[in-house]
C-alpha cells in the first residue's frame, strides 16, 4: 500500500491507473492521480478541528474558510459521513476520526480509496455504519481497496477479493461464490504447521492464576471500550499457553497488567501462590517473571547502551548483576559474554550498543538475558517480530528447552506457525476477551481464523464436516 | 574489541576538540571584527598561568565550578534541566553560614554542620520544583528559574540586619556574621605569594569520584541513567518514574548547596552581599561541555577557571575583559552543537562497523559455532 | 443485514475536564475580579491599586512580558521551545538602545526586532538544522546574548556621551498620547474612590493616559497574531508542525520551512519586547534591564493556554504585580494579601463543591494564613514586594500546568522523513 501511496518505490512491477501506466514519488504523485489513503494509524491532528485537519496541505483547493465549510459539509451529505467541521477531533471517536480521514481523501478529489485495515478498531455498530459509507461511495463510481484481516467483513462489503500471503498474491475469490473456509485456507494456507510429536512437559501444578481480569477505557464521546473484560486463566509449570488474536483486541493491556505497567480496574493475578496484583512492576520481575517486550526498542533495550548494560536492564537488583547496592560490571560482563555464547549473539563483542545489532540478535540478548534469571514465568509478547528465521528456530529451541525444565510461558503472538509450533494450550483473544480455547495438534485453520476474526467461539473442535 | 574501545576514545575526543576549535576559530573572528589582535590576547592569557598566584586562583575557582557543574550534570543525566542551582547555592549558603555562625562546635563537627545544613537547604529548594514537576507537571526549567529570583528576594530579606543579618558599623555590606575559627576549612598553601588553594577543592574533587561511583557503580545510578535514556525502558524494568524525578532533583540541590562552601569555609567565612553570584550558569556552560562525565567536567571546569581568571587583567593591555564572556557562550553552542554531529555520526559508524566486522566473521565464538 | 445507521450525531459530551470558556463568561469572570479588587481597595485604603497612574504603569510593563509571551507563542505553536526568549530581548534593549541613540527611537525599535529575530535564527538552525535538545540550546543562546552585549557595549556606549561600559546613553523617547477630555474625566471619577465606578475609571484611563504609540503596535500585535495563526493557510501549516509534524509532512508541509520561520519571529518579538523595555519603558539600555522577563513571558503563555488572548491577560497580571511593586509597593502588596485570602476562600467553597476535602482544607489554612498576616501587619517587605511577580507566576503554573494543553508536538526533536 505504500507504494501504491507514492511512499515507497517498488523494485519490479507496474501500476496502472484508468489504463494508464504510472510511477509514483511521493504521496504528492498519488493524490494528483486521484488516490487517497485512509491509514490504519489515523495521521490526524488532535487539537485542531476537522476542518483545519481536511484543509492542512490543500488549502489551495477551496481555501480554509467557510468555502472549505460548504465543500466538506457537501461531500459529507453526499456520503453520508455526518462529519461535523467544526468539531474538535480529540472530541471524536475512532469511527468519526476514520470518517473524517475518509473525508480528507475525498476533499482532494480522490476517486480510487484505499483503507488499511479500517475496522481493526471499530466496535459491530461502527463497522456497520463504515460499510454503508462504503456503499455508497461505490455507488458514486468510487473505487475502494479494503484491506482486511477480518473474513466475514470482507465477503459482506467486498466485489471482489484478492489474497496476499508474505508478500505474493495466492489468490482471488469472488465473494458471493466463497466461503470463509475457502479464504481463510487461503489466507493461512491449508496446511498449517503440525506440531512435534512430544512429551508433554505440562505439569499440574499452577504457577500463573487470572482470575476475572478487567480493564475499561472511555472515549472522548462516553463509549466505553472494555479494553479487557473478565480475563481468566491458568498456566500450569511446563506450559506454554498460546494466545492468538489479531493486534488490538487487548493483548497489549493484558500484558501490560500482568507486568504491572498498568493497573487494571478488577480482578486477582497470582504467581506460584502468591497474589501480585498489586506488587510493583520490580519486585514482580524479582519474584521471577521474565518479560519479552512487544516493542523491544521503548520496553526492551537501551539502544544507546553497550550490551553488558542492556544485559542488566530489568533485573539490576539481582544476581549476578549486583551485590547488594553496588553494581558488579565484571560479572555482568562475564555473564553477557556467556549470554552471547549461549544464545548466538552474533556481536564482535559486548561493548558495541545495542542499537548497532540486528533485531533479530537484539532479540536474542533478551531472551538469554530473561532465561538467565531462571524465571517461572515467561511472558513472551510476540517474541520472533521482526527477527530472521534463523534467529526464530533458536529463540523457539530456548522456549522449548526452559519448558522443559519447569518453566511456565504466556505466549501472545500473531504468527500461527509460532503458535501452533509452541503451544500446549490454545486460547484465542477478541475484543478483550478469550472467546474460544482449542487443542494445538488439532485445530484447524478456519476454526483459529473465524474464532480470531470474531465468528466463532467456544471450544474448538476438528470437525472435518462442518462448513462455515 | 580493542578496535572498539580506540573508536569510542576517539569519538569521545572528537566532540569537544572540534567545539573548542570551532569555539576559538569564531572568537578569533569576533576580535578580528573589533579591531583587536587575537593572537595577542592568546599570548597575554597563557602567559597569566604561568604566574603562581593567577594559578591557585584558578584551581580555586576550578574547584567551586567543579560542584556547581556536577550538580547540573545530575540533572542532565536524568533529562532534566536543573537551571536553579544559582538560587539553590546561595541560599544554601546563607542558611549555613548564618547557622555556622550562630553555633560553636568542635572544629571537624562545626564543619560538617555546615556542610550538611546547606546540603539540605540545597536540596530543600530545588525540591520544590521537583515536587511541582512531579504532582502539577510544572516544567522544572521555569519553576527553578523563578525560585531562583525568589531565593534573592528570600536571602536578601533574611539578611537585613532586623532580622538575621550584621551590618558592621561605617560599612554598607550586610553579612551573616563571622564564622567561628572551628568552621574554616584549612586550605594548601602554596607560597607566601601565591594563597592558599581551599581545602574543600579537595572534597570537590572527592564529590566528583563519588558522582561516578553513584551512577555507574549502583543499582540506583543504573536506575537514574535508564530513565535518562529510556524512560519507557526503564519503566518496564521496574523504576517508579516519578520518585526518580523527585530523587534527582534532591540530588542535584544537595550537590548545587555545596558550590558555595569552598568559598565560605576558605575564604571569606561568612555570608555578605558580595558572594559571588552566577555560578550555577557558568556550571551548565561546563557540565554541556564536559558531557556530563566527571573528568571531563574537571577538565572544562579548569578552562573556563581559566578564561574567567586569565582574562581579568586585560583591561590593562587594552582588551576588553568581555571577551571571555562571548568566547564562553561561542563555547557552549559550539559544543551542543558539535556533540549532536559527532554523536549522529558516532551512531551510524558504529553501525557500519558491526556490520563489516561481522560480514568479516569477526563476531565472538558462539556455542552454536563451537559445536559445528 | 445492515442495522439502523445513525450518522447523524448529537454533540458529542466533552470530556477530560476541559471547557472552552465562551467570551460572556470570561467577561463576567473578570467583572466579578474587578469589584472585588475594588471591594478590597476599600477595605485596605489602599487606592493607588486602580489608579489611572497605576494601570498605566502596569500597562507599561505589561508590554515587554507580552511581547515575549507572543515570542515564545510563535515559537511553541510550531513545535520548538524558546527558552532563549530572554537572551533575545537582551538582544533587542541592546540593539535597540545602540540604533535609538544614533539615529531615532523607531530606526532603534527596527534594530531591536532585528536583533532579536537574529537571535531566533541561530536558536532555529540549532534545533531544527542541527536537531539540539530546545531548552540547551535556548540556554546556550542566553549565555552568548549577556556575553555579546557586554562585549559590543565597550565599543560603543562606553565611548559615547552619557554612556559607559554597562549602559548607553539617554534614548529619544517615542510620543505618547492621551486622549484630552476622556483622560481628564477618567482621573477625575477615580479620585472619588467609589466602588467600582472608580476602579472602572481607572482602568479605562491608564489606557487612554500617556500612551506609548508603541505600546499601541504591541496590543495590535494580539489581535494579528490571532488573525494570522488561526485564520490564514500560512498559520494553519506553522501549527499543524506543532501538532502532528508527521500528519503536516504526509500532506505536503514543509515542517522545516515554518519551524524557522516562526522560531525567526518569536525572536523578533522578544526583541521588540527588549526595544521597548530600553526605549519606551527606561529611555536608556542597561545591563540586566531585562531581569528575567522573557522567562515570565513564558510564564504567560502557559498562562494563557497558549493562545494570544490569554496570554494577554497573563501579561497583564504579570505586569500589575511588577507596577504594583515599583509604585509604593509595601502597602499595595499588602491589600494584595487580602485579595489572595478572600479569593482562596472562593476556591475553598469551590473545592468543597467538587468534595475534594484535602485540597479545600489546604486552602482554607492558607487562606486563615493570609488574613493573619494581613491583619498583623502594616505591610509586605520591599524583598517580598520584589519577589512577588516571581512567586505569582510559581503559584499560576502550580495551579494551572495540568488543566492547559500544549500544541502536541511541542518540544519534540523533529526529523524529515519520519512519516510513515
Amino acid at each position: 500500500m505504500k507504494i501504491l501511496y507514492g511512499m515507497q518505490k517498488p523494485d519490479e512491477g507496474t501500476i496502472a491507473v484508468n489504463g494508464e501506466q504510472v510511477s509514483f514519488s511521493n504521496p504528492g504523485d498519488a493524490i494528483a492521480r486521484g488516490i487517497g489513503m485512509v491509514h490504519q494509524h489515523f495521521m490526524l491532528a488532535d487539537n485542531f478541528t476537522v476542518l483545519e485537519n481536511v484543509v492542512l496541505g490543500g488549502e489551495k483547493l477551496h481555501g480554509i474558510g467557510s468555502a472549505a465549510r460548504r465543500k466538506i459539509e457537501e461531500i459529507s451529505d453526499a456520503y453520508g459521513l455526518g462529519v461535523r467541521p467544526d468539531a474538535l477531533v480529540e472530541d471524536l471517536g475512532v469511527a468519526d476520526r476514520q470518517r473524517v480521514e475518509i473525508l480528507k481523501v475525498l476533499y482532494r478529489g480522490a476517486r480510487i480509496l484505499i483503507l488499511d485495515e479500517p475496522t481493526a478498531v471499530l466496535v459491530p455498530q461502527e463497522v456497520d455504519a463504515l460499510f454503508a459509507n462504503l456503499r455508497e461511495l461505490k455507488a458514486e463510481g468510487l473505487t475502494v481497496i479494503f484491506i482486511s484481516h477480518k473474513l466475514g467483513e470482507v465477503l459482506s462489503v467486498a466485489d471482489e477479493i484478492t489474497v496476499i500471503r508474505r508478500g505474493t498474491t495466492v489468490g482471488t475469490a469472488d465473494p458471493a461464490n466463497t466461503t470463509t473456509k475457502q479464504l481463510a485456507e487461503l489466507m493461512v494456507g491449508s496446511e498449517l504447521p503440525s506440531p512435534e510429536t512430544r512429551e508433554s512437559t505440562v505439569t499440574d501444578v499452577p504457577m500463573l492464576k487470572v482470575e476475572g481480569l478487567s480493564l475499561g477505557a472511555t472515549d472522548p464521546d462516553g463509549v466505553v471500550r472494555e479494553v479487557l473484560s473478565g480475563i481468566g486463566f491458568t498456566i500450569h509449570k511446563g506450559e506454554v499457553l498460546g494466545i492468538a488474536g489479531v493486534e488490538g483486541n487487548g493483548q497489549t493491556e493484558l500484558i501490560e497488567a500482568l507486568v504491572g505497567m498498568r493497573t487494571p480496574d478488577g480482578g486477582v493475578i497470582s504467581l506460584d501462590g502468591d497474589d501480585i496484583s498489586r506488587t510493583p512492576t520490580r519486585k514482580r520481575r524479582e519474584s521471577g517473571i521474565g518479560y519479552i517486550p512487544e516493542d523491544r526498542h521503548r520496553h526492551g533495550v537501551l539502544l544507546d547502551a553497550p550490551l553488558w548494560e542492556n544485559r542488566i536492564l530489568g533485573h539490576v537488583t539481582e544476581k549476578p548483576n549486583s551485590r547488594g547496592f553496588l553494581l558488579d560490571p565484571k560479572a555482568a560482563r562475564a555473564d553477557t559474554e556467556r549470554i552471547v555464547r549461549e544464545y548466538d549473539v552474533r556481536t564482535p563483542g559486548i561493548e558495541v550498543t545495542a542499537a548497532s545489532l540486528s533485531g533479530g540478535n537484539q532479540q536474542k540478548l533478551i531472551v538469554g538475558r530473561e532465561m538467565s534469571h531462571n524465571p517461572k514465568l515467561l511472558i513472551a509478547a510476540h517474541p520472533t517480530r521482526g527477527v530472521d528465521v534463523g534467529a526464530q528456530a533458536q529463540i523457539w529451541d530456548q522456549i522449548r528447552e526452559a519448558r522443559r525444565e519447569g518453566l511456565a510461558v504466556l505466549l501472545i503472538s500473531a504468527d500461527l506457525d509460532e503458535l501452533i509450533g509452541l503451544s500446549d494450550t490454545l486460547r484465542v483473544m477478541y475484543r478483550g476477551q478469550l472467546v474460544a480455547d482449542a487443542d494445538p495438534a488439532t485445530i484447524t485453520p478456519e476454526e483459529l481464523g473465524s474464532a480470531m476474526t470474531g465468528a466463532a467461539a467456544g471450544h474448538l473442535e476438528a470437525a472435518p464436516e462442518d462448513e462455515a | 574489541m580493542k578496535k572498539f574501545d580506540k573508536d569510542r576514545l576517539i569519538l569521545g575526543f572528537a566532540g569537544p576538540a572540534l567545539a573548542l576549535v570551532v569555539a576559538f576559530a569564531l572568537s578569533t573572528l569576533v576580535l578580528l571584527i573589533s579591531n583587536r589582535d587575537p593572537f595577542e590576547l592568546y599570548r597575554l592569557l597563557f602567559e597569566q598561568v604561568s604566574y603562581s598566584d593567577v594559578q591557585v586562583l584558578i584551581i580555586n575557582q576550578a574547584g567551586t565550578y567543579y560542584l556547581a557543574a556536577l550538580a547540573v550534570a545530575v540533572g542532565f543525566r536524568m533529562n532534566l534541566f536543573n537551571i536553579g542551582v544559582d538560587g539553590q547555592y546561595r541560599l544554601a549558603a546563607m542558611v549555613a553560614a548564618l547557622v555556622g555562625a550562630s553555633v560553636t562546635l568542635p572544629g571537624p563537627l562545626q564543619i560538617a554542620l555546615i556542610v550538611i545544613v546547606a546540603m539540605l537547604v540545597g536540596a530543600f529548594w530545588a525540591g520544590i520544583a521537583g515536587i511541582l514537576k512531579t504532582t502539577r507537571g510544572v516544567s522544572e526549567v521555569v519553576a527553578t528559574i523563578m525560585l531562583n529570583s525568589i531565593s534573592t528576594s528570600l536571602i536578601a530579606w533574611l539578611i537585613l540586619p532586623t532580622n538575621f543579618g550584621d551590618q558592621a558599623a561605617g560599612s554598607n555590606n550586610l553579612t551573616t556574621g563571622e564564622i567561628p575559627e572551628a568552621g574554616w576549612f584549612p586550605g594548601l598553601p602554596l607560597s607566601p605569594d601565591a594563597g592558599e588553594i581551599y581545602g574543600f577543592t579537595f572534597v570537590a574533587a572527592g564529590c566528583g569520584l563519588v558522582y561516578w561511583l553513584v551512577l555507574n557503580r549502583t543499582r540506583f545510578g543504573f536506575d537514574l541513567r535508564a530513565t535518562g535514556a529510556s524512560e519507557s525502558a526503564a519503566q518496564a524494568s521496574g523504576v517508579d518514574a516519578k520518585k526518580m524525578i523527585l530523587t534527582s532533583m534532591l540530588i542535584s540541590g544537595a550537590i548545587a548547596g555545596l558550590v558555595g562552601m569552598p568559598t565560605l569555609l576558605g575564604d571569606t567565612h561568612t555570608y555578605s552581599l558580595d558572594f559571588p553570584v552566577g555560578l550555577g550558569f557558568t556550571g551548565i556552560t561546563i557540565a554541556l561541555l564536559g558531557r556530563n562525565h566527571p573528568v571531563g567536567i574537571a577538565l572544562s571546569a579548569l578552562l573556563i577557571a581559566f578564561l574567567d581568571k586569565a582574562s581579568s587583567p586585560l583591561d590593562q593591555f587594552g582588551f576588553e575583559k568581555e571577551i571571555a564572556t562571548i568566547m564562553q557562550g561561542l563555547i557552549v553552542i559550539s559544543v551542543v552543537v558539535s556533540y549532536e554531529l559527532v554523536r549522529r555520526y558516532g551512531t551510524r559508524r558504529q553501525q557500519q562497523k558491526v556490520g563489516e566486522e561481522l560480514a568479516a566473521g569477526h563476531a565472538l565464538t558462539t556455542e552454536k559455532e563451537a559445536a559445528l | 443485514m445492515s442495522t439502523e445507521v445513525s450518522a447523524a450525531r448529537v454533540a458529542p459530551k466533552k470530556g477530560g475536564g476541559r471547557r472552552r470558556l465562551s467570551l460572556p463568561v470570561v467577561l463576567l469572570i473578570i467583572a466579578g475580579a474587578l469589584a472585588l479588587v475594588s471591594l478590597v481597595r476599600l477595605i485596605s485604603g489602599a487606592n493607588d491599586v486602580t489608579s489611572v497612574g497605576q494601570v498605566s504603569g502596569a500597562l507599561e510593563l505589561a508590554v515587554p512580558i507580552g511581547l515575549a509571551g507572543l515570542g515564545g507563542l510563535w515559537a511553541e505553536r510550531a513545535g520548538v521551545v524558546n527558552i532563549g526568549l530572554e537572551g533575545m530581548m537582551i538582544l533587542g534593549t541592546w540593539f535597540g538602545a545602540w540604533a535609538g541613540f544614533q539615529w531615532g527611537p523607531w530606526v532603534g525599535v527596527l534594530f531591536g526586532i532585528i536583533g532579536g529575530a537574529l537571535g531566533g535564527l541561530l536558536h532555529a538552525v540549532i534545533t531544527v538544522t542541527f536537531g539540539v535538545n530546545h531548552i540547551v540550546s535556548g540556554v546556550a543562546i542566553n549565555i552568548l546574548a549577556v556575553g555579546v552585549t557586554r562585549y559590543l557595549s565597550n565599543f560603543t556606549f562606553a565611548d559615547a556621551p552619557g554612556g559607559s561600559s554597562k549602559q548607553s546613553p539617554r534614548l529619544e523617547e517615542i510620543d505618547k498620547i492621551t486622549v484630552p477630555g476622556l483622560s481628564d474625566w477618567m482621573q477625575d471619577l477615580q479620585q472619588h474612590h467609589w466602588f467600582f465606578v472608580s476602579d472602572l475609571a481607572g482602568i479605562i484611563g491608564g489606557l487612554v493616559t500617556g500612551l506609548s504609540l508603541l505600546t499601541v503596535v504591541a496590543l495590535l500585535l494580539i489581535p494579528v497574531t490571532w488573525f494570522v495563526l488561526w485564520r490564514t493557510a500560512f498559520g494553519l501549516r506553522l501549527r499543524s508542525c506543532g501538532e502532528s509534524p508527521v500528519a503536516a509532512e504526509t500532506l505536503g508541509v514543509n515542517v522545516y520551512k515554518y519551524k524557522y520561520i516562526a522560531v525567526t519571529i518569536s525572536g523578533g518579538l522578544a526583541g521588540l519586547g527588549g526595544a521597548f523595555l530600553a526605549i519606551v519603558a527606561t529611555s536608556i539600555y542597561q545591563e540586566g534591564q531585562t531581569g528575567g522577563r522573557g522567562y515570565i513571558g513564558l510564564a504567560a503563555m502557559i498562562f494563557g493556554n497558549w493562545m494570544p488572548g490569554g496570554m494577554a491577560l497573563g501579561a497583564g497580571l504579570f505586569g500589575f504585580t511588577d507596577s504594583l511593586k515599583l509604585r509604593g509597593g509595601a502597602e499595595n502588596v499588602h491589600a494584595m494579601l487580602l485579595l489572595l485570602a478572600i479569593l482562596l476562600v472562593i476556591v475553598v467553597f469551590w473545592q468543597l463543591y467538587r468534595k475534594k476535602y484535602l485540597t479545600a482544607l489546604i486552602s482554607a489554612a492558607i487562606s486563615a494564613l493570609l488574613f493573619t498576616w494581613y491583619f498583623l501587619t502594616d505591610q509586605v517587605p520591599s524583598q517580598f514586594v520584589d519577589a512577588a511577580p516571581y512567586v505569582t507566576t510559581l503559584l499560576v503554573l502550580a495551579l494551572s500546568a495540568q488543566r492547559l494543553r500544549m500544541p502536541k508536538a511541542d518540544g519534540v526533536p523533529y526529523r524529515k522523513g519520519e512519516g510513515k
